[in-house]
């Protein structure tokens, strides 16, 4: 798939700002006053930047609004509606917290409920996808909500926790990598079932092989540009190497390191939230660019 | 809305017989044409006359190689080219359909088309992402989703002649390998083909549902079987020279040196 940098800015910044605002909302840390407008401000930008970059890669951004009406079949419609749902329960909780000291928890639960339905709907928008079986995984949706609390933790300053989560996150990517290598063969599509030529269909034609031999058009097209993406796929062990290290890692290493100085702890910290977006940024390059779309069997090209 | 029919009275569907294709791309050519000049946004392209050119189009024909496996009868079987055109396949279950986040695509109660509602298309892309088999493609130019609408703008055209209310694949082609027709109905013309001929679905295992089939195609002939009422008249006529060449070919033969296989009375 293409990796279109805005669907992965999206998906990096949403999923961050929405973990933070799920420990907000659950009252870690419990802020109020100046120090809860600063928490805020840095989880709205994060989600609603992610949801702006989002509307970039459409065709006709101004129609966006009509995305919300479809929620009875369409996850990017659900993901719509809990996105600006969970913004304005949040932002009401914020309000309470900021300007009147108070803390609303019933408010702040549901925040934090809309905020990971948020995350994990926004992973349901590929996971539904049988045409991609390296997303087509119960996998995927651990994957983005593991790694969406372990960031939330790290800027929510929840140290102990952001530990363990890191881990779990970067285990859980593990096994998606793992599980997602072999997903395409083991979808059973081929070029045989993707044609019905020589093979499963027909005693005749048992044993056959078929391949590609022209393609519709000697030019590129649509189909080619936005599923049959190839470059990269070569540094794909590099990248993975560096995604792990950056984004689970070093945070770690950067909270388990035993500070004195309030200081560099607060330095420390922001190392290990910009390395960890650096590595979950590389992680959702690869997300994109090494899914392969089945109709590239059509193309020779899987 | 984007909740699929859970029946629909009619599926208009193609028949598309892979024996028969001759790779002519005239279906190609007659679609864009027809659809870049009637329903919604025109079919755009890029850089057509440049370096780069590409474009939409709703109907696309690839070309495969098979090579059938060597039988005792055929130990050394010639490879059979086939020409698969490839378009909208307008799925029962289509995953294109229930994707969509504004209600664009939807798919006829009454007859079982799949179609994109331009004005509602925000240009997402993320019903050409679920579709297996590429059906759907991006206009650049536009901004919105296009697919193959079963020329739903001429099947129920008054205006035009009767003969002409066919999809423009099926008008144009040239072999006829392209039929037209209600694959709901098991007493109709395409259905009685399908059956015949052991229409197949492509990719049955993503539970789309196709309507349109595909005939694979039929076995060569074995020519051996067969007799040549030429062969007579085609069978050389002498199989060992006489007079002068027959004596210049034994002098040669008679002379050190190699002599290759075909040298000796011209018959191996």
């Amino acid at each position: 798939m293409h990796p279109a940098p805005s669907v992965i800015l999206f998906t990096t910044l949403s999923g961050l700002g929405f973990g933070l605002l799920t420990f907000l909302g659950l009252g870690y840390p419990g802020v109020t006053g100046w120090v809860a407008f600063v928490f805020y401000a840095i989880a709205y930008a994060l989600a609603v930047g992610g949801l702006l970059a989002s509307t970039f890669h459409l065709g006709r951004p101004e129609r966006a609004l009509k995305a919300f009406s479809q929620w009875k079949t369409s996850w990017l419609s659900r993901e719509g509606l809990c996105a600006v749902a969970a913004l304005m329960v949040m932002g009401l909780f914020a309000l309470g917290a900021i300007f009147l000291q108070q803390d609303w928890r019933l408010l702040g639960i549901l925040g934090a409920a809309l905020s990971l339905a948020t995350v994990f709907t926004t992973s349901m928008i590929y996971t539904q996808l049988k045409t991609i079986p390296r997303w087509n995984m119960a996998l995927t949706p651990v994957m983005f909500l593991s790694v969406s609390l372990a960031g939330g933790a790290l800027l929510a300053g929840k140290e102990s926790w952001a530990i363990w989560l890191l881990l779990l996150a970067g285990a859980v990517q593990l096994a998606y990598w793992g599980k997602g290598d072999g997903a395409f063969a083991a979808s059973g599509t081929t070029m045989k079932t993707a044609t019905g030529l020589g093979g499963n269909l027909g005693a005749k034609q048992s044993g056959a092989t078929v391949r590609a031999f022209e393609p519709p058009h000697t030019g590129s097209n649509y189909l080619l540009r936005e599923f049959v993406y190839v470059v990269g796929r070569k540094h794909a062990f590099k990248l993975r190497a560096i995604a792990l290290t950056l984004g689970f890692a070093l945070p770690i290493l950067f909270l388990a390191l035993p500070m004195e100085n309030l200081l560099i702890k607060h330095l420390m910290a922001g190392f290990a939230v910009l390395s960890h977006m650096i590595g979950v940024a590389v992680s959702r390059w690869l997300f994109f660019a090494q899914a392969e779309h089945v109709v590239g069997l059509y193309y020779g090209k899987r | 809305m984007t909740e699929l029919p859970t029946n629909t009275a009619k599926k208009m569907g193609l028949v598309i017989d892979l024996d028969t294709c001759v790779g002519c791309h005239a279906c190609v050519i007659s679609c864009k044409g027809w659809n870049t000049e009637n329903y919604g946004a025109p079919l755009s392209d890029q850089d057509a006359y440049g370096a780069d050119p590409s474009g939409t189009f709703l109907n696309r024909v690839h070309s495969f190689e098979v090579q059938p496996a060597a039988t005792p009868s055929q130990p050394d079987p010639a490879a059979q080219l086939i020409h698969f055109p490839k378009s909208c396949l307008h799925c029962e279950d289509a995953p294109c359909v229930t994707v969509c986040p504004t209600g664009a695509s939807y798919k006829r109660i009454e007859d079982g088309i799949v179609l994109v509602n331009e004005d509602n298309c925000i240009g997402c892309g993320l019903c050409a992402w679920s579709c297996p088999y590429g059906a759907r493609e991006l206009d650049l130019a536009e901004g919105v989703m296009k697919k193959c609408t079963l020329c739903v703008d001429r099947i129920y055209n008054d205006n035009l002649p009767e003969v002409d209310r066919v999809p423009s694949c099926v008008r144009s082609c040239p072999a006829g390998a392209r039929h037209f027709g209600d694959l709901g109905d098991p007493n109709s013309e395409v259905s009685k083909l399908v059956a015949d001929r052991g229409g197949m679905d492509l990719m049955p295992e993503m539970g789309t549902k196709p309507v349109n089939k595909y005939l694979p195609p039929r076995p060569k002939d074995q020519l051996e079987e067969q007799i040549d009422v030429l062969a007579p008249l085609l069978a050389p006529v002498t199989e060992t020279p006489g007079g002068f060449l027959g004596w210049l070919d034994k002098a040669l033969d008679r002379l050190p040196g190699q002599t290759s296989d075909q040298s000796s009375g011209g018959q191996a």
